[in-house]
């Protein structure tokens, strides 16, 4: 369907009012860039949801790499995104600027060589993602194996997608339909998404991540809905997502990780949802288990209810008094993809 | 051959250095005297700027640290309206770099000189411990002609913005060599002498330029908003990027409209001479993919309207613009 005639429906659009989630924050972040929002009719909305995955992170986790970052002889490695989260000890930026061994990476692959150069130093990696990353956290540890590195290690916050959306169903009534994330269904490809479709009643349909495909995404869920449609899983993004996903992407993460309960912020515990090293490959686990404690957050602040879309960020009474992207209260204002963050 | 601290005494390894390092490449009038500061003739306005240059790695795709440190200083000054004239030049050298890569480094610099038009007059060099890294600090003069006023004060509402590029190459460029992506981005380090050369040439009342460096675009016009008094309205598909720069960002998750230049600038310009303005900047060697990008209305701050045509506030940038994790 031409662009501009998806354009036209969406801006007119005058069914039933929908509310809508995108799950995954780089669709946050290219509906905020492209200025979709402005673009639909009033009777759509979008909201964000748990698909950031800095800020699902628990504040113990934040303090765990805290924790190794000040230790002697221990550098802890982390994408940059983690840098502002803040756990009960404060943040990893400030504990670098007290002398913790912080480095950025741009590829955990980079901590092989490092580890390699340096015999001294243990690396400890913050490896914290959905699907999308976990596969490369499970190709390092196989290297780090194959080659018999002892000094590398791992921190994890892995996480499934899927759990959280069935949480979501179960617990938040109110969302008619699901942008699901393109990166992780990659991987994963519509296993998972049938079974919440069947129990639920709800549209799911997985988007690229040009505003084009967003926008064709949101077309096929409102037109569905206004057409009584409810119960389908489409993929509009068959470039890069096949049916069964990346078939080896999913050996080497079952060959790492096992599946465990996992904490999210904001949320809680999900069963399930989180994947740990194991078998062989637990020999190199930093300590991931356990890290349940959370930041009971600060009075006022409501990312609870912005990661699981209750809200929008500017309805929570902190966003832009006291919460900016340079001192962030909660965590979804700390990351690029964060909602509030975006929204800013 | 290695940089030591012998290098840094003042002694017989610092004059070695010099003499086979730096005074191979820099020559001139001024500086061949060897006094302790450079005595040097003006009259009238000057413009006068500083900066220093970190970036690692020292050598990239299109350029290195000593090229970059000379369109720096020079691009600062031509944004005023500026003749670029004379450079300072302070080094910071770590223990353990290799002395080829200096001097490649200092060749680097004599060349971008040469090419800017602007002589080398005076230098310094202190060695510290580290592990072979440089630091390079220039300041740089320039003479400002009679008659030629060009300020963010100056900019009022109904003028065009002109983009002189793809934005994001030198950003994109360093985080690749960074992160050992094989890519053919190459850094845009390049002084625009040509572009201010022909706008002025061609005799347009160029209102106020600036450099889009470090915090990209979309802090630069939010700079000039605040400076102005005016607001800024962008039209993003006018705006130009290459589409490696465009794909590389879309990966790491970066924006374009924050990542730095160091080969491009905005020019605000009357309406009635923006059309002549921007086939002048085309006509440049670094003004070749120039755009006009939006323009200066009443109002605060900066806003685009995006390819869709929906509405986004740009706002400045926040942190330093990582990499995200997925």
């Amino acid at each position: 369907m031409e662009l501009n005639k998806i354009i036209d429906f969406l801006k007119n659009y005058d069914g039933p009012q929908l509310k809508l989630m995108e799950v995954c924050g780089t669709h946050t972040s290219s509906i905020a860039r492209s200025g979709i929002r402005g673009i639909l009719s009033p009777k759509i909305k979008l909201i964000a949801g748990p698909g950031c995955p800095v800020c699902v992170t628990p504040a113990a986790y934040v303090d765990r790499c805290i924790d190794y970052s000040l230790r002697e002889n221990h550098t802890l490695v982390t994408f940059g995104d983690m840098m502002k989260v803040p756990g009960a000890s404060g943040t990893l930026s400030a504990a670098k600027g007290r002398g913790a061994r912080v480095e950025l990476m741009y590829s955990p692959f980079e901590t092989i060589s490092k580890a390699e150069r340096n015999g001294e130093t243990i690396y400890v990696v913050a490896a914290v993602g959905f699907e999308t990353t976990a596969p490369a956290y499970a190709l390092l540890v196989k290297e780090v194996k194959e080659k018999n590195i002892k000094n590398i290690r791992l921190v994890t916050a892995l996480k499934t997608i899927a759990p959280a959306l069935a949480w979501i169903c179960e617990n938040e009534k109110g969302i008619d339909g699901f942008i699901c994330p393109g990166h992780v269904s990659v991987i994963t490809g519509m296993s998972g998404y049938g079974e919440l479709c069947e129990k639920y009643g709800r549209p799911f349909a997985i988007a690229g991540f040009e505003p084009e495909q967003i926008l064709a995404c949101v077309y096929d869920l409102a037109y569905g809905l206004s057409n009584g449609r409810c119960s389908e899983v489409h993929n509009l993004y068959k470039s890069a997502v096949k049916d069964g996903g990346n078939k080896k992407a999913q050996e080497v993460m079952a060959e790492c990780f096992r599946e465990g309960d996992a904490m999210w912020r904001g949320i809680g515990m999900i069963e399930n949802s989180g994947l740990y090293l194991s078998g062989k490959y637990a020999e190199y686990d930093g300590g991931s288990f356990g890290l349940n404690e959370d930041l009971g957050l600060p009075e006022g602040c409501r990312c609870g209810d912005v990661i699981v879309g209750r809200i929008n960020p500017d309805e929570c009474p902190m966003f832009g008094r006291g919460c900016s992207p340079e001192n962030p209260v909660g965590p979804c204002m700390a990351s690029s993809e964060g909602v509030c963050g975006v929204w800013r | 051959m290695e940089i030591t601290m012998a290098h840094g005494s003042g002694g017989k390894a610092s004059a070695e250095l010099m003499s086979k390092v730096f005074g191979k490449y820099f020559h001139n009038n001024i500086l061949d005297r060897m006094e302790d500061g450079a005595v040097l003739e003006a009259c009238g306005k000057i413009a006068f700027s500083t900066d220093s240059f970190v970036v690692s790695p020292p050598v990239f795709t299109g350029g290195d640290i000593g090229k970059l440190s000379i369109c720096g200083t020079v691009n600062d000054l031509l944004m005023m309206g500026a003749v670029p004239e004379y450079i300072a030049c302070g080094f910071i050298l770590e223990e353990g770099l290799d002395i080829a890569l200096l001097e490649r480094i200092v060749e680097s610099m004599a060349t971008a000189a040469n090419e800017a038009g602007v002589k080398i007059v005076a230098g310094d060099t202190k060695v510290v411990e580290g592990r072979g890294g440089l630091y390079i600090n220039t300041s740089g003069i320039g003479r400002i002609p009679e008659g030629r006023n060009v300020s963010a004060a100056n900019i009022k509402d109904g003028d065009i913005i002109l983009l002189s590029g793809n934005l994001g190459d030198h950003h994109a460029c360093i985080l690749s060599a960074r992160m050992g992506i094989d890519n053919s981005i190459m850094s845009d380090c390049a002084c625009l002498g040509d572009i201010t050369k022909a706008l002025f040439g061609g005799g347009i009342d160029v209102r106020a330029m600036r450099d889009v460096t470090r915090g990209g675009l979309g802090t630069v016009l939010n700079e000039l908003a605040e400076a102005s008094g005016c607001g800024i309205e962008l039209d993003e598909s006018e705006i130009p990027i290459s589409s490696a720069v465009k794909g590389f960002c879309s990966i790491l998750g970066l924006d374009p409209l924050y990542m730095g230049n160091e080969g491009k600038m905005v020019a605000f310009v009357p309406q009635q001479d923006a059309e002549k303005a921007l086939a002048l900047m085309k006509t440049a060697g670094n003004g070749k993919n120039a755009a006009a990008i939006g323009r200066a209305v009443k109002g605060k701050g900066v806003v685009m309207k995006t390819r869709l045509g929906g509405t986004r506030t740009v706002d400045v940038l926040h942190g330093e613009g990582l990499p995200r994790i997925c």
